[in-house]
């Protein structure tokens, strides 16, 4: 028996073997009691380590003391003073390598439940319909900020506090980048929680225009010498899938996790009153350890098909959070570790009929530091599967670099940027999140996205 | 909302539309094509820009019933509007962005099967706005599904018009008429050809015999149409290209047609179903393979 407080509350979760049938969300978070009660093993550091842990640095001994004080809605106005987007961040943030990680409780315990204490708080500031604290005083400068997602919401939030006039200009039909078109709705609801979050922006007087496609519908040159921004951040995003280049990758039935997210996700493809097709599958198998392919197999799962996850490296090298690993274990994903495609097969048809992969063991550590997996000759074996989902991560996205005269890509075609302000080699633009430094996290891109307000700013207030 | 100011039928199963985008109509060259969703519920799908004005804010789009949604849009009357149109997505063709005077040296034909007249006619318009003379070659299946014929000449130095049945202009194929042309001492540089996959197909197949350059306008399954979905992939070359940032228009003698078109069916089954079940709503009893409806 542990001593007391060594113990988090635990959070109470769909059963694995139900939720693998729904979309439904699979944790259900702390109620107002679970909360106080977790809240109480905080030790209230005075040399917090947890607040070097959060990327957007929140006050975190602040508004955990105010929830074990039983008054979550000031624990969520301070949460709102370092993050625009609390309900999302308490749902995927990588906690246990950040705040969490930093947690002294963790030495001989477990951690505070960071996290679950930030959903709660924003969770039921949304329920209650409190609002986040506004800027009254205009100073009347534009800035327009391309893409909706984490790193673009963020800034255009910190902005807006700060009383700019902001216009966030959104490529596809609905906001919230990754949030809404990559992150499924069983771990991040979207009417109940993403649209909410973003409309706390539309209070704080962002607004949102649809359907542009910065680079094409209109120019970052345009935007700023005929529309008068004063100066532009560029969230845009991650890019194109990557592919692995092997046999039979173009047959029917290959899918990018882009793609297959995006039809289940932002079209709504799963759903029948959509016009959206959803691919049906019985077998499918994803091939890497991302979080996107946690979320592309967790999908196919819903949707009927038995799941394979194929990875080229073992457990410990899984990119994904452990949390996702393990509810995708529990609802019944296998892993095939240490293995590799080689070839994809096809029927007479032309659609996918199984995959063949080779096993791998780990060598040397490569430039990542995690050790190279290498091929063991003649271990090939298939697996069959009607359905092949590639989430090997992605490359960045063209439009905006080369339509930008004056904006520097790096050699991966990143947009250079400094980290601390977002500062580009262009003057008055200023880029953030995977679009400078290739696909990352929820959390970096809305710290990039914060560090872009504060160049923002520290450049406009010297203008 | 994008306010749709004109609707009309332009032919056999085929509805031009005028709609209100103005920044598109602003930005947009020969050779773009914008993303549409009809509602809440719609699919995105590509189609090419048949024409824009800029001075009103409007692009023409034309539209050919082939699906559910398609189906649906034609349908939409004037003073209806179109959720989302988004664009202008794909790089303009070649020739915009290429100095005039190499443009000129180049003798050009454009050859538009079906459907194709639409995207081909503002790459013609583009050249006769530039002084510049093209020659135009428009085929259909058949009379029923020639149009703009007039608005074509306006801008083409010839245009050739021929049916596959010999209903209406030349008999043939657009490859025989592209033959008996060469044939009749006609001399082309460059060759545009813009249509069905297999018309464009074919049409590279020939002019790889005379050796004439070919670039083709594809059209595939596409979902953002801004690089992210990796939907509309296609093998150019033997290297993977997006036809949504890498194109739309491509060198025809490259194009993998036969793994293009094998991927147009990826989702047809389920097209064909839901087209059936939207054009026969209730009284849906069977066809469809899926239903139950044919025991």
């Amino acid at each position: 028996m542990a001593a007391p407080g060594m113990e988090r509350v635990p959070v109470r979760e769909q059963d694995p073997l139900v939720r693998a049938k729904n979309f439904d969300e699979v944790c259900l978070g702390y109620n107002a009691e679970e909360a106080t009660e977790e809240a109480k093993r905080c030790l209230n550091c005075k040399n917090a380590q947890c607040v070097t842990g959060c990327p957007v640095h929140i006050d975190i001994p602040k508004f955990v003391k105010e929830i074990a004080d039983g008054d979550p809605e000031a624990a969520f106005q301070t949460l709102s003073a370092s993050s625009s987007l609390p309900a999302v961040c308490g749902r995927v943030c990588p906690q246990e390598t950040q705040c969490e990680g930093k947690c002294i409780r963790g030495i001989k315990g477990d951690p505070i439940s960071i996290g679950k204490l930030e959903r709660f708080a924003a969770d039921y500031a949304r329920e209650k319909g409190i609002k986040p604290a506004k800027c009254e005083t205009k100073n009347g400068k534009k800035v327009a900020v391309i893409g909706s997602g984490p790193a673009g919401l963020s800034c255009a939030g910190d902005l807006a506090k700060l009383g700019y006039d902001v216009t966030i200009f959104e490529a596809l039909h609905a906001p919230g980048g990754v949030l809404t078109y990559g992150i499924p709705e069983f771990r991040l609801p979207k009417d109940a929680v993403v649209q909410p979050e973003i409309a706390n922006m539309a209070h704080l007087g962002v607004k949102i225009e649809l359907d542009v496609v910065v680079g094409k519908s209109t120019t970052i040159d345009q935007l700023m010498e005929d529309e008068g921004f004063d100066a532009v951040f560029v969230g845009s995003g991650a890019g194109l899938p990557m592919f692995m280049g092997i046999p039979g990758e173009q047959a029917l039935g290959v899918f990018s996790a882009n793609e297959y997210l995006t039809r289940s996700n932002l079209m709504k493809a799963r759903l029948e009153e959509y016009d959206t097709p959803m691919p049906e599958s019985k077998k499918a198998v994803i091939v890497g350890g991302g979080n996107v392919a946690m979320d592309a197999a967790r999908t196919a799962l819903r949707l009927g098909a038995e799941t394979h996850i194929v990875y080229r490296r073992s457990e410990a090298e899984l990119p994904a959070r452990a949390e996702e690993v393990h509810h995708a274990k529990e609802e019944g994903i296998q892993f095939n570790l240490l293995c590799n495609p080689v070839e994809i097969l096809m029927d007479e048809n032309g659609w996918v009929r199984g995959i063949t992969c080779i096993r791998m063991e780990l060598g040397e550590p490569d430039e990542s530091g995690r050790r190279r997996p290498v091929e063991i000759p003649g271990s090939e074996f298939e697996i069959e599967c009607d359905t092949v989902i590639m989430s090997l991560g992605t490359s960045p996205n063209p439009l905006i670099a080369s339509t930008t005269p004056g904006l520097d890509v790096n050699r991966k075609k990143c947009i250079v940027a400094e980290e601390a302000t977002g500062v580009t080699s262009k003057e008055g633009v200023f880029a953030g999140g995977d679009a400078v430094t290739g696909a990352a996290t929820v959390i970096l891109a809305m710290e990039a996205g914060r560090n872009g307000a504060a160049g923002i700013h520290e450049y406009l207030s010297k203008k | 909302m994008f306010q749709i100011v004109e609707a009309a039928k332009v032919c056999e199963k085929t509805y031009h539309f005028k709609v209100e985008a103005p920044r598109i109509a602003r930005s947009c060259e020969p050779g773009q094509f914008v993303v549409v969703r009809l509602d809440e519920v719609g699919e995105r799908f590509p189609l090419t820009i048949a024409d824009y004005d800029r001075e009103s804010g409007t692009i023409d789009l034309v539209v050919q019933i082939v699906g559910a949604s398609s189906a649906r849009m034609c349908e939409l009357k004037t003073g209806d509007a179109l959720m989302d149109v988004i664009g202008p997505l794909g790089n303009p063709s070649d020739f915009v962005t290429e100095p005039i005077e190499e443009v000129k040296k180049v003798r050009k034909l454009f050859i538009a099967g079906g459907n194709g007249t639409a995207p081909v006619y503002p790459q013609v318009r583009w050249y006769k706005e530039h002084g510049l003379e093209c020659d135009v070659i428009i085929g259909a299946k058949n009379k029923d599904f020639i149009f703009w014929e007039e608005k074509m000449k306006a801008v083409a130095t010839n245009l050739y018009v021929t049916t596959d049945d010999g209903s209406y202009g030349r008999n043939g194929m657009v490859t025989k008429v592209l033959e008996d042309l060469i044939a009749e001492g006609k001399e082309y540089d460059s060759v545009v050809a813009i249509g069905p996959m297999i018309m464009m197909k074919f049409v590279c197949l020939t002019t790889k015999k005379y050796d004439i350059p070919t670039i083709v306008s594809m059209n595939p399954i596409m979902i953002d149409g801004t690089g992210m979905c990796g939907a509309c992939r296609l093998l150019v070359g033997g290297e993977v290209k997006f036809a949504c940032v890498d194109g739309p228009e491509f060198d025809g003698h490259l194009v993998d047609f036969d793994q293009a078109m094998k991927r147009t069916v990826q989702y047809k089954t389920q097209e064909g179903r839901a087209l059936l079940k939207y054009q026969e709503g209730d009284t849906h009893h069977g066809g469809c393979g899926n239903c139950g409806g044919d025991e």
